[in-house]
């Protein structure tokens, strides 16, 4: 027989150019992560992947969703939104390559550094964009 | 060193007081750039000195696992930064001190950088 396995989901919106309430998203995963006692190492590079991502919707796609599910050896974060895409998703991968507006600027973003980033925290992650339509990032992070 | 210390060298304002202190300040960065506070993450860094006001520097600090935010150049954030920073347990100093200053001040006593 096999045992059903229980997972947590959380399910976020993401208000767009909002650099009041950006993170928000993310703290509340960080604190869920935080309650079922991980490693603190762990919980701060879900929390950095999934800002990183919640910033970049709020900055460049005037906002999206964010949805989490936690199982018991791994966590899968999925940000999406329906913004303008990624054109070349290699050249925003470079670390300094960046198209955030001044505003970004301004509060201490849009240094290019997000995607590249992401990717360093988490164990595994995955970009679907299509220009026109939007992006979603779906990030794994590993318990152990 | 302890965080009640550091706010003595600073001749710094606790704008959030905490329960604790007495933190022990081992590690600190300073930014005005919150995607290089991020992209250079350390295991721990307890203090994060910055001359921008903005509620997402109380939000990076959170991430980070920052406890200490310190605002240089005598920059004082408004009371729903505070508020954020209260909530989440983040103690927030101001001092007139520049980010070079304040940095070599820390340094001078022993607080160390990234991968010291």
């Amino acid at each position: 027989m096999r045992m059903a396995v229980q997972t947590v989901k959380l399910s976020f919106q993401i208000r767009g150019s909002d650099f009041v309430n950006a993170g928000e998203a993310s703290s509340n995963t960080k604190k869920a992560l935080s309650r079922i006692g991980l490693n603190p190492s762990v919980v701060k590079r879900a929390a950095i992947a999934m800002y990183e991502a919640e910033l970049n919707a709020m900055i460049h796609a005037g906002g999206g969703q964010a949805d989490v599910e936690i199982f018991p050896d791994h966590v899968v974060i999925q940000i999406a939104d329906r913004g303008p895409g990624i054109p070349d998703v290699d050249l925003a991968m470079q670390a300094g390559w960046s198209t955030a507006p001044d505003i970004a600027r301004e509060m201490g973003f849009g240094a290019g550094m997000g995607l590249p980033n992401i990717k360093k925290h988490a164990d595994d992650m995955r970009i679907e964009t299509i220009v026109g339509q939007g992006t979603t990032i779906t990030i794994h992070i590993l318990f152990a | 060193m302890k965080l009640s210390e550091c706010v003595e060298l600073l001749k710094a304002r606790v704008l959030v007081r905490v329960s604790d202190m007495n933190i022990d300040i081992k590690v600190a960065c300073g930014a005005d750039l919150m995607s290089d506070v991020m992209a250079f993450a350390c295991s721990s860094n307890e203090m994060m000195l910055t001359g921008l006001v903005n509620p997402q520097t109380i939000r990076t600090a959170e991430m980070m696992d920052v406890k200490v935010v310190v605002f240089v150049r005598g920059k004082c954030p408004d009371d729903s930064i505070l508020k954020l920073a209260a909530e989440k347990e983040i103690c927030v100093l101001t001092t007139a001190m520049p980010m070079f200053t304040a940095c070599g001040v820390l340094y001078g006593a022993g607080v160390l950088g990234k991968g010291e």
